[in-house]
């Protein structure tokens, strides 16, 4: 399926929602275009402050500015919020319970900056912080939308963010909701559960699956810490074969695991298959290559769903949708990390 | 703007009176439960009695509070939550805020409050007691703290965006931060430095007690800082360094106005009062008891002291 790209949509829609907030300020450590925030910079420079690389104290700051009663939003590079500074993050932020927002941009294996810019195991290192809350954006609208609700939350959110040529999957006025997974297919053989980019990636092996008879239940999961939408619960029951999730993180402590927790805490006795990054590091390249090399891809979706329904559906490589290679030089990016 | 209460010969006095109580309480209360942070109340007695009187501008109490008994921590869940901040009183555009960074003075910041009418003075019975805020290492809900900093070098970032708020806000009163001198030897606190002085802070005041002492002994043995001045100048602030323990030069050295930010540097001796800890070079971080007889002399030693 071909979906609309949209170049930097954080850029102009950041501008436009934090207008008329005043509250709203925006710490910075020296990434401030690659996180799409320079034009922010520009027109609210009253609202902007710099910190260098000091992500330590950008968190410290960031709570003292909450606990007046701002709203900060920090953008940097998914990385440097949770690794560097999780101590800050966690008695500086979270343990007060402050509304700091923290945009952590380039998730999993979107960017071929390697191993110091991939943000693998933030979701499990985050997960286990109490007072978090975790989303990830999936395509254009999300990353529009999630700003509301983010800003609705009463306490720190970690928002796994996405920037430059993104795809728009969801209309534009189907906005993110809290705690809600998107359903885009329902089906009785095998439910599916991805996150992020890994959706968009799901996507592309669904229609053949279905053609090849498979019945195919589907959510998009764009909150991952609460993680009790009565949706998904029902979803993990009503199946016949079993489970599969598919995010760009690592299996452990990911949705995955947020799953595995839910099965058996539901008593929902299936199999479940976990698609991510097995315990392991990557390394720097494309996506398409590290989706590939890493089994992350749709393929590997098509396999897991063969191993649970126990029959070989003979797909063939034409019949997955085409993959969208991004750029690695895209002019929508300020940088080509 | 700093304008500080001109300091008369009855605020020394009044001033010493109080570090002595400060020494005297923190000192009872270690040879009753066999152990405390006593060295760090010998160090910063002077320092912590000159900003509760003359220094850091708190709304007046009426009287001293109770504290609290722990209920939860902070959470969506758990609206009620109030820090030990309600004992420097309420806050005010003009007034000062003081943020205490090394937690583990604890029983030292509750002595002060109690000299000082904020805090009532049976409260020490609860310290360390099971469901009271009156911890060991202080959180944000214990008394006198604002901040959770017993992972150190935390405050005065946290402080520093509390300041920015106010100055964004036009407020005109200060935020002081009362910290230790082990916290410079933490990277987290030069990046703090560099974003105050960049950003302007200068209704910032640091005040630090430079005791070069901490867990595993002395200073320039474990890991230098020195030269702490030149350091902290380097960074864009105005710093003075003085004896920590003389009133005289605390309230002299915080008494004008700034362009910049300010470090004041309170060198003091760790011993101070209470000079029998000087049999125990290397090991004052924490006052345990290490026989009988230690405690018998350190009894002898308090019931001989006025």
């Amino acid at each position: 399926m071909a979906y609309e790209i949209v170049k930097r949509p954080h850029v102009e829609n950041f501008v436009r929602w934090s207008k008329f907030k005043p509250k709203v300020v925006v710490l910075s450590a020296d990434l401030t275009s690659s996180c799409e925030v320079g034009k922010f910079r520009d027109t609210f420079p009253d609202r902007f402050f710099s910190f260098g690389l000091g992500e330590q104290n950008m968190l410290g700051f960031a709570g003292g500015l909450a606990r007046e009663g701002f709203e900060p939003w920090i953008h940097t590079f998914a990385v440097f919020i949770y690794r560097r500074p999780l101590d800050q993050l966690e008695m500086s932020v979270a343990y007060p319970n402050l509304p700091v927002r923290m945009v952590g941009f380039l998730p999993g294996i979107t960017t071929p900056g390697g191993v110091t810019h991939q943000a693998i195991d933030d979701v499990n290192v985050l997960r286990g912080i109490p007072n978090m809350t975790i989303l990830e954006t999936g395509d254009a609208t999300e990353v529009e939308s999630v700003l509301e609700v983010a800003h609705k939350i009463d306490g720190p959110v970690y928002i796994r963010m996405l920037r430059g040529e993104i795809s728009r999957i969801f209309p534009k006025n189907e906005l993110m909701q809290f705690n809600t997974a998107r359903v885009l297919s329902t089906g009785t053989d095998v439910t599916i559960l991805s996150s992020g980019i890994s959706t968009e990636e799901a996507l592309r092996a669904i229609p053949a699956l279905k053609e090849h008879g498979v019945s195919v239940q589907h959510l998009h999961i764009s909150t991952l810490k609460p993680f009790t939408d009565p949706q998904v619960i029902e979803s993990l029951k009503s199946n016949k074969h079993g489970v599969i999730t598919m995010e760009n993180h690592s299996v452990i402590g990911g949705l995955g695991s947020a799953v595995a927790d839910l099965m058996a805490e539901h008593g929902i006795g299936k199999k479940l298959i976990k698609i991510g990054l097995k315990d392991t590091y990557a390394h720097g390249a494309s996506q398409k290559y590290l989706l590939q090399k890493y089994g992350m891809s749709a393929r590997n979706l098509i396999e897991a769903t063969e191993k649970l329904i126990d029959k070989n559906l003979q797909i063939t490589e034409d019949e997955l949708s085409l993959t969208r290679v991004i750029d690695v030089h895209s002019t929508a990016k300020a940088e080509a990390l | 703007m700093s304008i500080t209460k001109a300091s008369s010969t009855t605020d020394i006095e009044k001033i010493a009176s109080i570090a002595h109580g400060i020494r005297h309480r923190v000192l009872e209360h270690t040879v009753k439960n066999n152990g405390g942070y006593l060295s760090q109340a010998c160090s910063s007695a002077e320092i912590l009695a000159c900003l509760y009187t003359n220094l850091v501008n708190l709304k007046a109490l009426a009287a001293p509070l109770e504290p609290r008994d722990f209920v939860n921590v902070p959470s969506k869940n758990f609206t009620d939550y109030v820090t030990g901040a309600e004992f420097h009183g309420e806050k005010g555009p003009d007034l000062d805020r003081l943020f205490i960074s090394p937690a583990h003075y604890a029983l030292v910041i509750y002595a002060a409050l109690i000299e000082t009418g904020r805090l009532t003075e049976k409260s020490l019975e609860k310290f360390n007691k099971d469901g009271t805020t009156v911890e060991m290492i202080g959180a944000e809900h214990s008394p006198g703290f604002e901040t959770t900093t017993g992972s150190l070098a935390q405050a005065i970032s946290q402080a520093g965006g509390v300041a920015l708020a106010r100055k964004l806000r036009g407020e005109t009163g200060k935020t002081w931060i009362f910290m230790s001198d082990g916290e410079f030897q933490e990277g987290q606190t030069w990046e703090a430095l560099s974003a105050i002085s960049f950003h302007k802070l200068n209704n910032v005041r640091v005040i630090v007690d430079v005791n070069r002492n901490q867990v595993d002994g002395p200073m320039e043995k474990v890991m230098s800082i020195e030269p702490l001045i030149d350091r902290i100048k380097n960074f864009g602030w105005d710093v003075e360094k003085i004896d920590g323990n003389d009133i005289n030069q605390i309230l002299k050295a915080c008494s004008t106005g700034y362009d910049k930010p300010k470090a004041i540097l309170g060198y003091t001796d760790p011993a101070k009062g209470i000079e029998i800890l000087k049999d125990r070079p290397d090991a004052l971080h924490y006052v345990r008891f290490a026989s009988p007889f230690e405690k018998i002399k350190y009894n002898n030693f308090l019931k001989a002291w006025k």
